[in-house]
């Protein structure tokens, strides 16, 4: 008799019964359905409620049935698999719908008039007006920010990661992780409290001063990181071609890491570029168009953001105003976000 | 060109442990010489002291001379820098620069020290890949990442960076322990050919390795885990191999070691 054969006539312990591949969906769909019964029977209005249902409806299905067919580590594997799913899924919810709202109202007043023109001839009650002095404002004191904070913090990180021993790298470290936990608000009356020591008005530079230090421990620490990730065999390679220390960092560690710390860059930038309490402190606000960020009070998109919408109150136009300038927020932001990982996919080490 | 090297007294600490014990050899000039022996005796330790790399290490320290033709690398005023421009470096892994591409990997180590005219730089990117048994398999994609090549192309390409600063003395810690033996056999050859301008010092756990490239054979042992590494004896390599004068060194090499 061959071997064939007996392993014919054996049931295979290696094969079990499992479950055919659109099984999932079908799970889902018939607790989704049930879901919706029972919210309208139940009386239920809210949807959330019959998602939440239908989540738990979903799992519980799922394990019934996997564990009467497939057995229960099985079952266990696709419970894991649906929780991981629906936690996805709680996730993007609200990030979908926040996109989905702030387009859906942004849109209304948004065009090109809009993104050209100020607020310094039209009342906050009254139709039409932009944000052109606000997107001015917000690029200036950004910008600054971006030039203050961003090489201090990276160079703070290479001192850590390639210099530092010993007391002071370890007083430095708290620090920044001390920083890292600076309610903005607290770094707007910082430098507040230095300007009215000066006895000066609210201006531009100001508000990206403490932009900058909110902006400063996150640039350290994604630096940090990234520079940590640099195989120390490069440094070794290049140090034992007689390579001083610093053309090695200059030349092997941060070209090897340059990806990553601009991401890391861009991701404090877009931090900033939404931070209100630090600019209605310092900065002010200010209808017209100021384009020196040295002297007189600007605006920012946030800060237009949050007085448009204080002064909304029997205004439809204020309150649309405040949601078109929202979205040309998130669009900038987006931007940046794309520029980064084009950037970072550019310099990776192939 | 090539330079002798002498060592005397040499004791090498990580921190407060005492890595190597009072190591004294002459390393010839225009010669292989192989360290074999146990993991953690200090070969590798020892290796790195030669170009002061061994200080690199958070906490590396050492006591001792090392006379690079009568000048001692530890003397007082001695640059780090220029030691290591003399005493070149091919590590176990190879270690290509992940940014640059093959061209810019050789031309790194003038590159980053300066002062080099453009024109003299493919001339020497070649005379270094041609040194490196290299050229004829890189020569027409010089501008492609050198992390492309295979682990033993790899491994010539550091060998090639290594060549292309001219330096007195090449070390070499482990370079064939991540090669297949195809690629080992091509730096074995390579060994030969180099130590015609170079003194080479190269650290192997593979004895018939050490039988086959090298002149003179260093034995080091430790008397126990946590005890400093010392050298046992040095010969020539046939000696060694065949007529030890030290026991454990017979016992190391014939597989009777513990």
């Amino acid at each position: 008799m061959s071997t064939a054969a007996i392993a014919e006539k054996r049931p295979s312990s290696l094969r079990g019964a499992s479950l055919p591949k659109w099984s999932p969906y079908a799970i889902a769909l018939g607790s989704l359905a049930l879901a919706v019964l029972i919210g309208t029977l139940g009386g239920l209005h809210s949807r959330v409620q019959w998602g939440l249902i239908a989540a738990l409806l979903f799992i519980l299905g799922t394990y019934g049935v996997s564990a009467r067919v497939e057995g229960r580590r099985q079952a266990k594997d696709r419970v894991a698999t649906s929780l991981v799913w629906v936690a996805f899924l709680l996730a993007v919810v609200p990030l979908v719908s926040l996109v989905w709202t702030t387009v859906q109202r942004g849109v209304k007043v948004l065009d090109v008039y809009f993104l050209t023109h100020s607020m310094g001839v039209v009342a906050d009650t009254e139709p039409g007006g932009g944000i052109y002095h606000a997107i001015i404002g917000s690029l200036e004191q950004v910008g600054l920010a971006t030039l203050i904070g961003a090489p201090i913090g990276v160079l703070t990180a290479i001192y850590l990661v390639e210099y530092g021993r010993g007391r002071l790298a370890q007083a430095v470290t708290f620090f920044v992780d001390v920083m890292t936990g600076i309610p903005s608000i607290v770094a707007g009356l910082f430098i507040l409290s230095l300007m009215l020591i000066f006895k000066m008005q609210p201006f531009g530079f100001a508000g990206s001063l403490a932009l900058a230090i909110l902006m400063m421990p996150v640039v350290v620490r994604s630096t940090e990181e990234m520079l940590k990730l640099v195989p120390n065999e490069l440094r070794e390679a290049s140090l034992a071609l007689g390579v001083p220390k610093w053309r090695t960092i200059l030349k092997v560690v941060l070209p090897t890491s340059i990806g990553g710390i601009t991401t890391g860059i861009v991701l404090s930038i877009a931090r900033i570029a939404g931070e209100t309490a630090p600019v209605l402190l310092l900065v002010f606000g200010n209808p017209f168009i100021n384009t020196n960020p040295f002297e007189g009070a600007q605006s920012s998109l946030p800060l237009y953001i949050y007085q448009q919408y204080a002064n909304s109150v029997g205004s439809g136009a204020a309150y649309d105003r405040a949601w078109a300038a929202s979205l040309t927020l998130i669009a900038f932001v987006m931007i940046l976000n794309l520029g980064a990982r084009g950037i970072a996919r550019w310099k990776a080490p192939r | 060109m090539a330079k002798r090297i002498d060592v005397s007294g040499l004791t090498a600490y990580y921190g407060a442990h005492k890595a190597i014990e009072d190591i004294s050899m002459t390393v010839e000039p225009r010669s292989v010489t192989a360290f074999i022996g146990p993991s953690g005796c200090g070969k590798s330790t020892f290796l790195r002291t030669l170009n002061r790399m061994h200080e690199v290490t958070p906490g590396g320290r050492v006591e001792g001379k090392v006379l690079l033709d009568s000048e001692d690398l530890y003397g007082a005023g001695v640059d780090p820098v220029a030691v290591r421009r003399e005493v070149g470096m091919v590590f176990q892994r190879p270690n290509p620069f992940p940014t640059m591409s093959i061209f810019d990997n050789v031309a790194a180590g003038l590159r980053l020290n300066g002062g080099y005219k453009k024109s003299e730089l493919a001339d020497v990117v070649e005379k270094s890949l041609r040194g490196a048994n290299l050229w004829n398999e890189v020569k027409d994609r010089l501008n492609k990442p050198g992390a492309g090549l295979s682990g033993g192309q790899q491994q010539r390409l550091c060998i090639a960076r290594a060549i292309a600063v001219e330096p007195k003395v090449l070390l070499m810690d482990e370079p064939c322990s991540a090669l297949d033996p195809i690629s080992t056999l091509a730096i074995e050859d390579l060994m030969g050919k180099l130590k015609e301008q170079f003194t080479i010092v190269i650290v192997t756990h593979n004895m018939q390795q050490a039988a086959r490239v090298s002149d003179r054979t260093a034995f080091f042992n430790l008397a126990g885990v946590g005890q400093p590494g010392r050298l046992i004896e040095l010969d020539d390599t046939e000696r060694i191999f065949s007529n030890p004068s030290v026991q454990a060194t017979e016992d190391y090499i014939s597989g009777r070691f513990g």
